[in-house]
């Protein structure tokens, strides 16, 4: 039964690593500036996971196949060099494997976090709160206007709390279900949590983030694709987790524009 | 002679009568542990068939579930499931998962069957707060499975808990009021009852061997029970506060976790001033220890079996030892890995990002010190071994996958997807369970006087290993993809695509269940039809195959403890018994591997 | 003789049950006949009020419902001729509580991901069913104030789900909304006795009210109460108009 056990674990591998070969399940395409760092993350990690996943199994299903079903007067061999060249194995390949991903990993990590905004950034504010995003342009007077957490009312369409009458950067300010961003554009997303914890995650581009309530956090990213994405939450925040998403289009800053203009004249 | 044994008398010599005494509250710690076992049999159970019903409603969604009403009416008006109760019996799963199961099993069950065992004492040195420690986790799971009950049901906040949704009360969801409160009292007294039995362990372990029995001639189990109870007293003395902290924010009005200016349903909520990162920082300082909580055991238990099966110990007793020691250190240094995009400092989140890379190094040198002892040796193949080689290929694959997780950068396109459920399956829902099986066919003769049945031990190995790896496999990919995670259905347009892979899941989960009944029967029959097991069926060498009776006597060892004249696992030895010699065995014999 | 003795009770008994029914029947032909109603309009002074419209892209299938009627906030509908639509009257002082309670049972539904109807006006302890006509899940949750003695409650409902029924104990103006859509919201109009809510033109008509005197109130979400004195004359109609002034 041993050699069965063997063939299972290797035709597993083998099987498991085809549908990663073929990507036939896989990130969708990225349209963020800073994503290619993260995907050629994601690549080197992936051959070098893959090999050391079918390497592992392999000659784990070799050795049970070797060693099972020996008869009593077999010797017993020992591996040469013994835990020592486990150990130095462990420290080399693996070792050392890792700390490289690591270090070259802080790169992708530090074009997302540890950039500063550029001062042309066009900000949006995008609120969380259970079930839906909702977002906010800050108008031609490029400012918002105050939240007031005690005019909040849905029943009012009011989603973020404005006072249109005694705040005069509220009064241009656009309030839309929906996020549109001219493409090519750097964007400043400036997120703030209504109630409970949710989470800002848009596969394509290469950006995820939670919002904490309390802590109003900031990212930054550019879009290079126009097309229309979903903005999904992440962060399980009750019933309607599974139903909380927003649409994202990428437009020409031509239709960008009167998309504005459309969304000032609804509000 | 009169034999002088070093440790200390334990107070309860002599054997106990009356039922009650014998089989409820007992001080033995062989039925305590045997209690432990049961508990963790119901928790799977439980777990399992709400695992069902959860992957059913993912690929058939909205579809009426025959029944499903009776359990709840709220849950599941006209036998279809809403999405809260969804998320209620996710959160359930997981929670009787990993405290009830995972944690329940391989340590406090079969650990505190047979640590004392082999350490070579009559029992631990506090046997009335290892009997406590029982009671109280079962208090603690009867108050869990009291939450079903309450009008609103259970909470539905996930095992995580993560404040505020869990701690603002009943304006977060249907089971966020009652359902937290019973939910977090339940972990507490639960960690009560851990810390008890940690205290048990670890003076056990130190305090209680036997003469001759130096901590290195220890098997690895016994290293894995102590240095998993050494984990369980630092990282359960942190949750229990922290699920009182939320319990307050519930009941006293305080806002621990809760900071100003929320409004729900319209309504500013009368908090202020709590920190939503505090809990997640509590929780998880907690919560990385607890998943090595959950392995080491295998990997004891696992080694254990192995050694035994290969007739050969591992090629260095004493590096499986500084590994399993080094994950336990290492375990509290990582934990931020579960908030690199939780809005905590960015910096924070590299910090704990090397020390994660770094786990990988003891990992794989348990794995290879697995493989390389796998050369050259005898390998035994039954139910045993069998589940002791597939923890190894599910660790491998688990272990890997954390690859990818460990890195922040990455972290960003895979963080609360099914790829993190698929990683922590593989190594909790899997491998650890395996260990569980693995442990369970070769102690069960030992337990019970009785053989389980081979055969259908091997078709339960060979029905799991394949159905697990056909569950949980695809979760990588789904991951990958972009299927986030805790969704009660699909209708994002992005993941329509996925959802038949969802269905090939259920059906491979719905079908490896069945077979865990296998299981269940081969249990309960062998139990009391079992063919009759000798004192030592494996002709293995550790103490607990040295007792005079099986199941061993009330004190272990009957009139005389046993003095320790070799290293644990004396196999590829010329004896007289044959290619072995037991610890408690004079015989003097050439040791080919003698490390000690 | 003992059977005749039956028999005589029996018959006493068959009487007294024929004069009752008859006195019953005969006083409620009384009452019906005395029976008048309150009838009139409500209007808008001023101008209506701007309802936005509702972006509901979040769910893809409520936009479908309304690709060729876009979706608005219903706080204040404004008919042609400066009707109110969805305002309640109710009889707020002058009620014996002999009133014949409604024994019909109102339908809430949820259709295009809105509420239909926008106000469900209901007498306390009456039966109504919440229902939804969408393929997509909904959650009703009606926020009554704690203080009142209604439960709120919070519950879900996919599609194929068999109707809520239910009813409030207390009289009150429960908002409700649903957890998973925001922009749906409306009304329990939870009142006690003879009630009406207007329709496109601002016209209304409470049936079945006693003659007497009383106050009636009109409430309208966002714009408040008005009240008015009436009397009501047996088997006639009583006029009550009332104008609510725009913002």
């Amino acid at each position: 039964m041993g050699k069965f056990v063997a063939v299972t674990i290797v035709v597993i591998a083998i099987v498991s690593a085809i549908p990663i070969l073929r990507h036939t399940w896989w990130m969708a395409p990225d349209i963020s500036q800073h994503g290619a760092p993260i995907d050629e993350q994601m690549s080197e990690t992936m051959a070098e996971a893959g090999i050391s996943f079918l390497a592992s199994q392999i000659i784990l299903a070799l050795f049970i196949w070797k060693f099972s079903g020996s008869r009593p007067s077999d010797p017993i061999k020992s591996f040469p060099g013994g835990a020592k060249t486990m150990v130095w194995a462990a420290f080399l390949l693996v070792g050392t494997e890792v700390l490289a991903l690591g270090v070259f990993g802080v790169k992708a990590w530090a074009n997302v976090y540890f950039a500063a905004p550029a001062a042309n950034a066009l900000p949006v504010q995008v609120q969380a709160g259970q079930f839906a995003f909702y977002f906010r342009y800050p108008g031609p007077d490029g400012s918002f206007g105050p939240l007031h957490p005690d005019l909040i009312s849905e029943a009012n369409a009011n989603f973020f709390g404005i006072d249109v009458d005694h705040d005069p950067d509220s009064k241009d300010d656009i309030v839309t279900a929906e996020m549109a961003i001219p493409v090519n554009r750097e964007i400043h997303l400036l997120m703030h949590a209504k109630d409970v914890g949710h989470s800002f995650f848009v596969p394509e581009l290469r950006v995820q983030q939670d919002f904490v309530p309390g802590l109003d956090l900031s990212l930054h990213f550019t879009a290079t694709k126009i097309g229309r994405y979903e903005i999904v939450c992440t962060q399980l925040c009750g019933l309607g987790h599974y139903n909380m998403k927003a649409y994202l289009s990428v437009m020409s800053q031509e239709d960008f524009d009167s998309w504005l203009k459309k969304e000032a004249a609804l509000q | 002679m009169h034999e002088m044994s070093p440790q200390p008398h334990v107070a309860h010599h002599v054997p106990p009568t009356g039922f009650i005494r014998k089989h409820i509250f007992s001080l033995d710690h062989k039925v305590i542990g045997k209690q432990y076992y049961g508990l963790a049999l119901v928790a799977v159970l439980m777990g399992m068939v709400l695992s069902w019903l959860m992957r059913i409603h993912l690929a058939w969604t909205n579809y009426p579930i025959p029944g499903l009403h009776w359990l709840s009416n709220t849950g599941a008006p006209g036998n279809v499931m809403t999405p809260e109760y969804y998320l209620q019996l996710m959160t359930m799963h997981a929670t009787l998962m990993v405290f009830f199961v995972l944690t329940t099993a391989p340590f406090a069950a079969f650990g505190n069957y047979f640590l004392p065992i082999q350490v070579g004492a009559e029992d631990m040195p506090f046997p009335h707060f290892n009997m406590m420690s029982f009671w109280v986790t079962f208090v603690g799971f009867l108050v869990l499975v009291a939450s079903f009950f309450v009008s609103d049901g259970p909470t539905l906040g996930g095992w995580t808990q993560y404040a505020p949704l869990s701690a603002v009360g009943a304006v977060g969801g249907p089971g966020e009021g009652m359902g937290v409160v019973l939910w977090a009292s339940s972990i507490a007294i639960f960690c009560v009852g851990q810390l008890l039995g940690s205290l048990n362990f670890i003076t056990t372990t130190l305090d209680m061997r036997t003469r001759g029995m130096s901590m290195w001639r220890l098997p690895l189990s016994a290293w894995a029970w102590f240095i998993t109870s050494c984990m369980g007293l630092t990282a359960f003395a942190v949750l229990m506060p922290a699920c009182i902290l939320l319990i307050l924010d519930h009941v006293a009005g305080t806002s621990f976790f809760v900071p100003g200016n929320l409004v729900i349903n319209d309504q500013l909520q009368p908090h202020s001033g709590g920190s939503t990162l505090l809990w997640q920082h509590l929780f998880w300082f907690f919560g990385h220890p607890e998943v090595y909580i959950a392995i080491v055991p295998g990997m004891g238990i696992v080694s254990h079996v192995l050694i035994t099966n290969m007739r050969r110990p591992m090629l260095s007793h004493r590096v499986l030892i500084y590994s399993m020691g080094a994950l336990a250190v290492l375990s509290y240094m990582v934990y931020g890995h579960h908030m690199f995009v939780s809005g905590m400092n960015p910096v924070s989140s590299l910090a704990f990002s090397f020390p994660t890379l770094i786990i990988t190094i003891p990992s794989t040198i348990v794995v290879l010190i697995w493989l390389g002892s796998l050369y050259g040796a005898k390998l035994r193949i039954n139910a045993a071994s069998l589940f002791a080689l597939g923890f190894i290929s599910m660790f491998i694959t688990g272990g890997v996958s954390g690859f990818f997780l460990a890195q922040p950068s990455i972290d960003i396109m895979l963080h609360a997807t099914y790829f993190v459920v698929g990683h922590f399956h593989m190594v909790m829902g899997v491998a650890a369970m395996f260990g569980i099986f693995a442990g369970t066919y070769f102690w069960f003769p030992k337990m019970f006087g009785r053989m389980m049945n081979e055969t259908l031990g091997k078709v339960h190995f060979w029905l799991s290993f394949v159905g697990a790896y056909a569950i949980f496999m695809p979760f990588h990919y789904l991951g990958l993809a972009g299927n986030v995670r805790r969704y009660q259905a699909f209708v994002i347009d992005y993941m329509q695509p996925l959802i038949p892979v969802h269905r090939f899941i259920t059906v491979a989960a719905l079908a490896t269940g069945a077979a865990q009944l296998i299981f269940l029967y081969n249990l309960i029959h062998s139990r009391f039809w079992g063919q009759p097991a000798s004192d030592n069926p494996w002709q293995a060498t550790s103490l607990e195959w040295s007792t005079p009776t099986t199941p061993p006597p009330h004190n272990n060892f009957g009139d005389k403890l046993p003095e320790v004249y070799h290293d644990p696992y004396q196999y590829g030895v010329k004896s007289s018994m044959g290619d072995y010699v037991m610890q408690a065995s004079p015989e003097q014999v050439p040791s080919e591997h003698d490390e000690a | 003789m003992k059977s005749l003795h039956g028999c005589n009770f029996v018959a006493m008994l068959v009487a007294l049950a024929m004069v009752a029914a008859g006195a019953l029947m005969l006083g409620q032909q009384v009452n019906a006949a005395a029976e008048g109603t309150i009838t009139g309009t409500v209007k808008l002074d001023g101008t209506a009020p701007h309802m936005k419209g509702i972006d509901m892209s979040k769910d893809p299938y409520c936009v479908k419902q309304h690709e060729n009627s876009p979706a608005h906030l219903e706080n204040v509908v404004v008919g042609q001729g400066g009707g109110l639509e969805n305002v309640v009257l109710y009889i707020s002082e002058g009620l014996t509580g002999n009133e014949a309670a409604s024994s019909e049972e109102p339908v809430f539904d949820q259709k295009g991901c809105l509420y239909t109807p926008h106000v469900l006006a209901l007498d306390v302890n009456q039966k109504f069913k919440v229902i939804t006509s969408d393929q997509t899940t909904h959650n009703i949750h009606p926020l009554p104030n704690a203080m009142t003695g209604n439960i709120p409650w919070n519950k879900s409902q996919p599609p194929g789900a068999p109707p809520i029924e239910t009813s409030w104990k207390t009289p009150e103006m429960i908002s409700v909304k649903c957890n998973i859509h925001p922009w749906m919201h409306g009304y329990f109009a939870v009142v006690k006795g003879p009630h009406a809510t207007t329709d496109g033109n601002g016209a209304y008509t409470i049936h079945n009210v006693p003659a007497g005197n009383y106050t009636v109130t009109a409430w309208q979400e966002d714009l408040g109460t008005q009240t008015a004195k009436v009397t009501v004359a047996a088997g006639k109609a009583a006029n009550a108009n009332f104008t609510f002034k725009g913002k």
